[in-house]
């Protein structure tokens, strides 16, 4: 009978794992979204600039944050406090978190590998930061390069791919090395500030968080060396298309408001432009929108009034940590960021 | 009486029971009927489970432990290749990570519950307040939080730099990181001093047993360990001189970033361990306080009465009945202790849990990493339960 009930146990917390039906039985998550009148974003709430819980107003902040609001206005048209909550994640629960239905959006800067696209039941949307694996060192060290490093202790996230890229890396310079795996950011910045390790690895976008959040961020300097590739956006569940294209054009749409030189501040100008282009943006007139997605025809310019375009967010929250714009700037500037054609 | 009553009940004058009402045929009923619920129970989750996996493109996937473990095992070996070992492997050292600290936790946590139980009983006020005080701080605040404190406060009060470390004779360092400490390593010829002290032993023990025969049938003082240390000792120096220099010794040197050489305890390590062996200890001394009160005090009275010395009385009369009393809620706290350094991952130290919850993560293969992992836990809890049974067994009153 002790047997029999620890099998019992078991199965039901297996099962508990998956609790009910999944979305796609009566169709897409956008409607299920919509009847519930509210937005689960997951998000990662610990790394200043992308995801940060506001000590003073509680309220979540940064670039990642953000997006989940472009989401939301995109959907009911508004951001209010109501139709948007935020679910923290750490890099180990988020997948588990998107595959049992707990969020309906990952906005953890969470990189876009074939591995979590092909056998995660996950897939992913267009990247909205382009990122790269850095490291962080005491300054004391006198440190200028990875290849210095040699027997060094390094702080590392848990189920990230930064820990697999290290890995690899140190392995193929040959040098000795110990990693000290935590599971949270802010774990990883007190133990490199407390003298645990040497070096801090993590994407550089969030080595700059942690660095301005350290008791003296000159005691740390980070390297130029960029040991990964690491794109960062949203992920969703799989095979729900509609819902993907939901994800996929509001992050467009920032992206085009920029391109078409529409932000928060001159939206009302332009809706009554004769430019085409901003009308079929902006779903003017007898132009098709949002309607084709399952939204309301304006939805870029409810995500506009609501959040701005990608230049404002970006601009809100990362430099003030120490991040300009660089690669993340649109293609005509340069950057990588190139939305496809509104038509 | 009973004869006189069932001849006297006649039989053809009422009707049969019938089905329903029938005892036996009620009693198997409800059995199979308990029995089909159960089953019907367990069908239902697990098609749940798998067609809410299929849905999702989650099939089970037991073949993920092939697959290379991509990040690199600091703790406790050097034999892990990362890209190249399996999840399977990582597993595996994973394991005799939470074994490392599981087998050193049980012995400390023991010995140390044991002689706080002690302390509980002693007649020495500041011992029995001390004791006291310590049972109801560690029994009474959360594993976690004690682990966290341990930690952070290690990490905060040890050396910062690795060149301002303790040094104590040895030599070993002490600083933010690990205790280093030389590696000892056997020759080739140190299997010679192996020999000689498996002989030496095995005559020393022989001789004990014999030693306490004779005094069981003579009387006579035993003085067990009169006999037993000189072949031990003796066969111990013969071994070492016949073996040459048995050992070698690898000194930890600072080097550019860090010690090398030697073998080191991590902080995690050290963090975990002395949290589990703290916690733990706190149970067991109450434990031990329990089973040495339970034994009646007139034992102890009979015991002085026949000129025993205090520590006799507890060695010899006290404590033998008193582990009978012990061992059943002893093997309870074994197992938490087992199951407790889950709690690992907290202070980042690289257990079994902490290599599966990466495995999981990385290949997504959640429900099959925690199926595993379920199995090593019990296989692990069923082993400490089945030992403790055994010793339950073996010290079990022997009615003549």
């Amino acid at each position: 009978m002790k047997k029999l009930s620890l099998v019992l146990a078991l199965i039901m917390i297996l099962s508990m794992a998956l609790p009910t039906a999944s979305a796609q039985d009566g169709g897409s998550l956008l409607d299920v979204v919509k009847g519930r009148g509210k937005l689960v974003c997951g998000v990662n709430g610990q790394i200043p600039g992308f995801s940060f819980l506001d000590p003073d107003t509680n309220e979540m902040l940064g670039f990642d944050a953000d997006f989940c609001r472009v989401l939301a206005a995109a959907i009911f048209g508004e951001v209010t406090a109501d139709n948007l909550e935020f679910v923290m994640l750490t890099a180990n629960e988020r997948f588990t978190a998107l595959q049992t239905g707990q969020v309906d959006v990952l906005f953890r800067n969470t990189t876009w590998t074939t591995t979590r696209d092909g056998d995660l039941g996950i897939d992913f949307g267009p990247t909205t930061f382009y990122d790269g694996q850095g490291l962080m060192v005491k300054a004391d060290l006198g440190v200028t390069s990875i290849t210095e490093l040699d027997g060094a202790s390094i702080c590392v996230l848990t189920g990230t791919t930064t820990a697999l890229n290290i890995t690899e890396t140190m392995e193929t310079l040959g040098l000795a090395y110990e990693l000290v795996p935590f599971e949270e950011s802010s774990q990883t910045s007190a133990a490199f500030e407390e003298g645990r390790c040497d070096a801090l690895t993590s994407d550089q976008s969030q080595l700059a968080g942690l660095r301005s959040g350290l008791a003296d961020p000159g005691s740390a300097v980070i390297l130029s060396d960029v040991i990964s590739k690491e794109p960062l956006g949203p992920a969703y569940i799989e095979n729900d298309s509609v819902w993907g294209d939901v994800v996929k054009w509001s992050v467009f749409a920032t992206l085009t408001a920029e391109e078409l030189g529409i932000d928060s501040t001159n939206i009302d100008d332009f809706l009554a432009s004769e430019d085409t282009a901003v009308q079929r943006f902006l779903g003017i007139g007898e132009n098709p929108s949002g309607s084709l997605l399952g939204l309301d025809n304006d939805f870029a310019v409810n995500i506009i009034r609501a959040v701005g375009n990608y230049a404002e967010i970006y601009d809100r929250n990362l430099p003030p940590i120490g991040l300009p714009r660089g690669v993340n700037a649109l293609w005509s500037d340069g950057g990588l960021m190139y939305p496809p054609a509104w038509r | 009486m009973a004869e006189s009553r069932s001849s006297a009940f006649d039989r053809t004058k009422h009707a049969p029971v019938p089905l329903w009402r029938d005892i036996r045929i009620l009693q198997v009923a409800a059995q199979i009927i308990f029995l089909v619920l159960v089953a019907a129970f367990f069908v239902i989750l697990i098609r749940n489970l798998v067609i809410n996996l299929e849905e999702s493109n989650l099939a089970i996937d037991f073949g993920m432990v092939n697959r290379p473990f991509g990040t690199m095992i600091s703790e406790g070996t050097t034999s892990f290749k990362p890209g190249e070992s399996t999840n399977l492997d990582a597993l595996w050292v994973g394991l005799r990570n939470t074994l490392r600290v599981v087998v050193v936790g049980l012995i400390g946590a023991t010995i140390m519950g044991i002689l706080i139980g002690i302390g509980l009983l002693s007649s020495n006020f500041l011992v029995r307040s001390a004791a006291w005080s310590y049972v109801e701080l560690f029994r009474n605040t959360p594993l976690l939080v004690q682990l966290y404190f341990i930690y952070r406060g290690l990490r905060l009060t040890m050396p910062i730099k690795l060149a301002d470390s303790y040094k104590l004779p040895g030599p070993i360092y002490i600083n933010r990181r690990a205790v280093n400490f030389p590696l000892i390593e056997g020759t080739d010829t140190a299997s010679r001093l192996y020999i000689a002290l498996a002989l030496g032993l095995t005559i020393g023990i022989t001789l004990w047993i014999w030693r306490l025969r004779v005094m069981e049938r003579t009387g006579q003082p035993a003085h067990t360990l009169r006999w037993f240390l000189p072949p031990v000792i003796g066969l111990a120096v013969v071994g070492w001189f016949l073996a040459g220099d048995p050992f070698t010794v690898e000194d930890p040197v600072l080097q550019g970033l860090n010690f090398q050489g030697g073998d080191k305890l991590t902080i995690e390590y050290i963090t975990l361990t002395l949290g589990l062996v703290l916690y733990t200890a706190a149970f067991i001394a109450d434990i031990v306080r329990a089973g040495i009160q339970a034994v009646p005090f007139g034992q102890i009275e009979a015991a002085r009465a026949q000129g025993f010395g205090g520590g006799q009385t507890l060695r010899l009369i006290v404590l033998p009945q008193a582990l009978r009393l012990i061992i059943p809620p002893l093997g309870n706290q074994y197992l938490n202790l087992a199951k407790n350094s889950s709690l690992g991952i907290a202070v980042s130290f690289f257990d079994v849990y902490n290599v599966a919850n990466e495995t999981s993560n990385v290949t997504g293969q959640s429900v099959a990493v925690f199926a595993i992992m379920m199995v090593i836990y019990l296989s692990m809890s069923l082993i400490i339960s089945l030992i403790m049974n055994a010793l339950n067994y073996s010290m079990r009153l022997r009615e003549r």
